[in-house]
């Protein structure tokens, strides 16, 4: 079973925060919120594995969390 | 209050040219003595190319403006005879912190190699800079500076172009073999030709300002986002010479531009940021700003160099550096056609090679201006979430985009021999040289780039066979000696080994073992006399 990898994987990746963010250059707020949402399903599947995704999502918790909380 | 201080002051001084029944006829005519101007004419005046550069200033002043010279560009300025005032005059720096509210997020070291003549960047004031290329450009026999001489008019012909230039004495005609438009960002002879200046408008505003502190800072590049003296937005922090700070403030894009320079609107602000009020105001200006270029450089005889060809945003200190470049990279070129060397279609390359780089230029600082300021909530969101996550994950921390900083271009170019043999080490086909402390014949120290200077050479590790012949060898063992291995190591240097390095210090071309009949085509080859294209 894999774990989530969170050293950059990425050869460039400024690259691929600027296709992100183009994905959405004019998009209304409710719409890149439904884009973000089907994202984030379409990439979940591709992970494939529910436990990568946990890890991620308590990743993505932990860095919502005040900083006092984490540190 | 923009303060327009004179530093330096020239004379207008009547010239003979004006005074002919009939234009003065020119090999190239420079127009605009900014830095990139004055690299291009310097450039073609060592290589005994009489120049003329043509300012409708007279005086160097109005603030600091570019402040940051890379390593590639000192390396540039080098070989103009140009570095020495810079360097002593600049403040070296090459550590980056990047900060989120108080937090440091990272820190990034910038040339964490030893063995380089050159540091990875120094901060002077762009006008050092410009005062050091005047004194420089005065000691040479082929250069002539025309200050207060403006350029009105452009005709251009198939060989050549027509200036009318406008002096307090009247106008006068110049006909040249070949301009270079260095006129800057508004380009005038751009406007003439009805050239088109493509891309992309920002709308964010951003306050600079320069004041004079004894500062506590070290001698590093601090960027914050999100401080804590300037809520939401995002602040830099640089040392340049003379105790003299640069910051540079995102007000957002309704900041009222007039209202922000104004004393009353820029100490506060300052005041919040330093902690204290004990410094003073040199200069202030608010700017947005544009990353855009012409779709192509050269227009028959006229080239377009810096920020008249093509602008960028100031986020990784692209643009003075990539004009710098771009003189780099357009002088020898000329200089070989004019003097019959090369074919004229040699200048074609410019175009793509500068072309080339000015896109990677305008890619990193748009993508640098995504990050820094975002346009809509959700860009916001985006750029938050990767700098929380960055206190968590690697990953994110490399998504943190402060400003890339200038590193020189790559050449995908006609003018390299494609690599027929697989390479390690740090030169790269295309790239400029990798420099290497090296000591010459008498063992005397001398740097690799030093040693090249600017001619086309060949640099050979000896292996028992007959060394290659051509304009400019030097045998590494014998001419230079690589007492440290720096060069074996960066070059993937073995016996037999042969480098062709251009006049730019580009490399053209490599081999283990290299039949002269190869080098020859190579060295036609960086000259444009090969390929499809070039």
């Amino acid at each position: 079973m894999s774990v989530l990898v969170t050293e950059s994987r990425l050869a460039d990746p400024d690259q691929t925060y600027r296709a992100l963010i183009e994905a959405h250059r004019g998009l209304p707020d409710e719409d890149s919120a439904a884009l973000n949402s089907r994202l984030v399903l379409i990439l979940a599947n591709h992970i494939g594995e529910h436990a990568v995704l946990q890890e991620a999502i308590a990743l993505a918790k932990q860095s919502m969390e005040p900083k006092d909380a984490s540190e | 209050m923009n303060t327009r201080k004179v530093l330096y002051q020239f004379g207008y001084r009547r010239c003979p040219d004006q005074d002919r029944p009939s234009p003065a006829q020119h090999p190239v005519v420079v127009v605009g003595a900014g830095p990139v101007g004055l690299c291009t004419a310097i450039d073609l005046a060592q290589r005994g190319i009489p120049v003329v550069l043509l300012d409708d200033a007279d005086r160097i002043g109005e603030g600091s403006r570019g402040i940051c010279y890379a390593k590639r560009t000192l390396e540039i300025l080098d070989r103009l005879g140009a570095a020495h005032p810079c360097l002593e005059k600049g403040v070296t720096w090459k550590i980056g912190k990047v900060f989120q509210n108080n937090d440091l997020l990272y820190a990034f070291d910038l040339l964490p190699e030893d063995g380089h003549k050159m540091p990875a960047f120094i901060n002077l004031q762009q006008y050092y800079l410009e005062h050091a290329l005047v004194e420089r450009a005065a000691a040479l026999p082929y250069l002539e500076i025309r200050w207060r001489n403006k350029v009105v008019d452009l005709k251009r012909r198939n060989d050549g172009a027509t200036l009318t230039v406008e002096t307090p004495e009247g106008p006068y005609d110049l006909d040249a073999e070949w301009v270079v438009a260095a006129d800057g960002a508004r380009s005038a002879l751009r406007t003439m030709l009805g050239l088109e200046f493509k891309g992309e408008v920002f709308e964010d505003r951003f306050l600079i300002a320069d004041v004079r502190m004894k500062g506590s800072f070290p001698s590093e590049r601090w960027f914050w986002f999100d401080p804590p003296f300037h809520d939401g937005h995002s602040a830099l922090l640089h040392k340049q010479p003379d105790d003299v700070w640069r910051i540079d403030l995102q007000l957002g894009p309704d900041a009222d531009v007039k209202a922000e320079q104004t004393p009353e609107r820029v100490m506060p602000r300052l005041r919040q940021m330093l902690g204290h009020d004990d410094f003073s105001l040199e200069w202030v200006s608010v700017y947005t700003f544009q990353c855009r270029r012409l779709e192509r450089f050269v227009h028959g005889r006229v080239v377009f160099v810096g920020d008249a060809a093509h602008q960028v945003s100031p986020f990784g200190a692209r643009g003075a550096n990539s004009g710098i470049q771009d003189a780099d990279n357009l002088a020898w070129k000329l200089a070989f056609i004019i003097n019959g060397e090369a074919p004229e279609r040699l200048i074609e390359s410019y175009d793509i090679e500068r072309s080339a780089a000015a896109d990677e230029n305008i890619g990193h600082s748009t993508r640098s201006t995504d990050f820094i300021a975002p346009r809509s909530a959700q860009e916001l969101r985006f750029r938050d979430a990767t700098l929380s996550l960055a206190r968590h994950a690697p990953f994110a921390k490399r998504m943190v985009n402060s400003g890339r900083l200038s590193m020189p271009s790559t050449y995908d170019t006609p003018l390299s021999t494609p690599d027929a043999d697989p390479w390690s080490g740090s030169a790269r086909l295309g790239a400029p040289l990798p420099d290497a402390p090296m000591r010459d014949r008498s063992g005397q120290p001398i740097w690799l780039l030093e040693a090249i200077g600017g001619e086309e050479t060949i640099l050979h590790i000896p292996n028992g066979a007959q060394p290659p012949t051509g304009s400019r060898v030097l045998i590494i063992g014998d001419d230079l000696i690589d007492e440290h291995g720096f060069f074996a190591q960066r070059f993937d240097a073995s016996p037999g080994s042969t480098y062709l390095v251009r006049p730019d210090q580009h490399l053209a071309a490599r081999w283990r073992h290299a039949p002269p009949s190869l080098i020859e085509n190579a060295s036609r080859r960086l000259k444009g006399f090969e390929g499809d294209r070039a």
